[in-house]
C-alpha cells in the first residue's frame, strides 16, 4: 500500500571507470574530468567524477522501475550538490531511496535520496509519476 | 561572459534529429534498463546539451563552455520519446546572473515531434570563476 510517507525500497547501483566510459559514449559527453585522473585533479577535483547526468540516469531507472516504466514518469528533476568520486580500480556505490511526498489527481510525487560513500550527491531530487 | 542581451532569446534547432534504436540501446545498457522500446527518462539530454553548447558558445553569446559545471536539471515529459522519433529542438536562455564571480545561466530546451511538445528540459549551467 502506497501512501504519503511510505519509504520505497533502497537500491544500490555500482559505478566504475568502465561505466563512466560507457556513459560518455552513450551520452556524447566526453569531458575528460570523467575519465582522466590527471586532468580532473588539475581542475581542482579530488579524482575522476561521474557525470551528474549518469547519476541522474541511474536514479531515473529507479523511478521508472517504481512507476512501471519510463512512459509513466511525467517529471524528474535534481540538483547536483556533490560529485560521485570514482577512483581507478574501484566500484563506488550510488544508493537510492525515495519517499512518497504526495498523492493527488492520479499522480504520485516522490522525494528522492541519492548518496555515494555516505555523501548526499543530489539535492531537491523529485519525480512525479502516474499512479 | 554571457551577453546579457541574449536572455529571453529562443533559438531554433536547424535540423530534426532522429532517435536511433542503437542510441537508445546503448543508453539503456548503461543503466541496466531492459525495455528498449522507450528512451530512458534522461536520454534526451544528449540532444539538449549538444544544442546548448552550440548556441551558448557562439561568439555573440560568449559562454565559456570549458569551465562549465551542471548545477541542476529538470525534465517535464509530455509524451515518451521512442526510437524512430524525429525531434526538433528549441532552446531558450531563461535567466542569467553572476554570483561570487560564477556565471549562472538557466536554459530551457523544448523538444517537439510533429509540432507537438514532447519534452521540456531545464538546465542550470554554472561557469566557475
Amino acid at each position: 500500500m502506497i501512501e504519503v510517507g511510505t519509504q520505497l525500497p533502497e537500491k544500490i547501483f555500482y559505478l566504475d571507470r568502465e561505466l563512466l566510459k560507457r556513459y560518455a559514449d552513450a551520452s556524447g559527453d566526453q569531458n575528460p574530468i570523467h575519465k582522466n585522473e590527471e586532468f580532473a585533479v588539475s581542475v581542482g577535483l579530488p579524482n575522476v567524477i561521474a557525470h551528474g547526468m549518469l547519476t541522474m540516469a541511474l536514479v531515473g531507472k529507479y523511478v521508472s522501475d517504481f512507476a512501471g516504466g519510463s512512459a509513466k514518469v511525467v517529471e524528474f528533476g535534481a540538483r547536483f550538490t556533490k560529485p560521485v568520486i570514482v577512483p581507478a580500480g574501484q566500484k563506488v556505490d550510488l544508493t537510492v531511496t525515495a519517499t512518497v511526498a504526495e498523492i493527488s489527481e492520479g499522480k504520485i510525487s516522490l522525494t528522492l535520496s541519492a548518496t555515494s560513500a555516505g555523501v548526499k550527491v543530489l539535492g531537491m531530487a523529485k519525480a512525479i509519476v502516474l499512479q | 561572459m554571457l551577453n546579457p542581451d541574449s536572455v529571453g532569446s529562443t533559438f531554433a534547432g536547424t535540423d530534426s534529429i532522429t532517435v536511433s534504436q542503437s542510441e537508445v540501446d546503448a543508453f539503456c545498457a548503461v543503466i541496466g534498463e531492459s525495455d528498449t522500446t522507450i528512451a530512458p527518462l534522461t536520454f534526451t539530454i544528449r540532444i539538449t546539451l549538444t544544442q546548448f553548447e552550440e548556441i551558448l558558445t557562439r561568439p555573440e553569446i560568449g559562454l565559456d563552455w570549458s569551465r562549465l559545471v551542471h548545477g541542476d536539471q529538470k525534465f517535464e515529459i509530455f509524451s515518451p520519446v521512442k526510437p524512430g522519433d524525429e525531434l526538433t529542438c528549441n532552446a531558450t536562455i531563461e535567466s542569467y546572473r553572476v554570483a561570487a564571480g560564477n556565471e549562472i545561466v538557466t536554459v530551457r530546451s523544448d523538444l517537439h515531434r510533429d509540432k507537438k511538445l514532447v519534452v521540456s528540459a531545464w538546465s542550470t549551467l554554472v561557469v566557475r570563476a
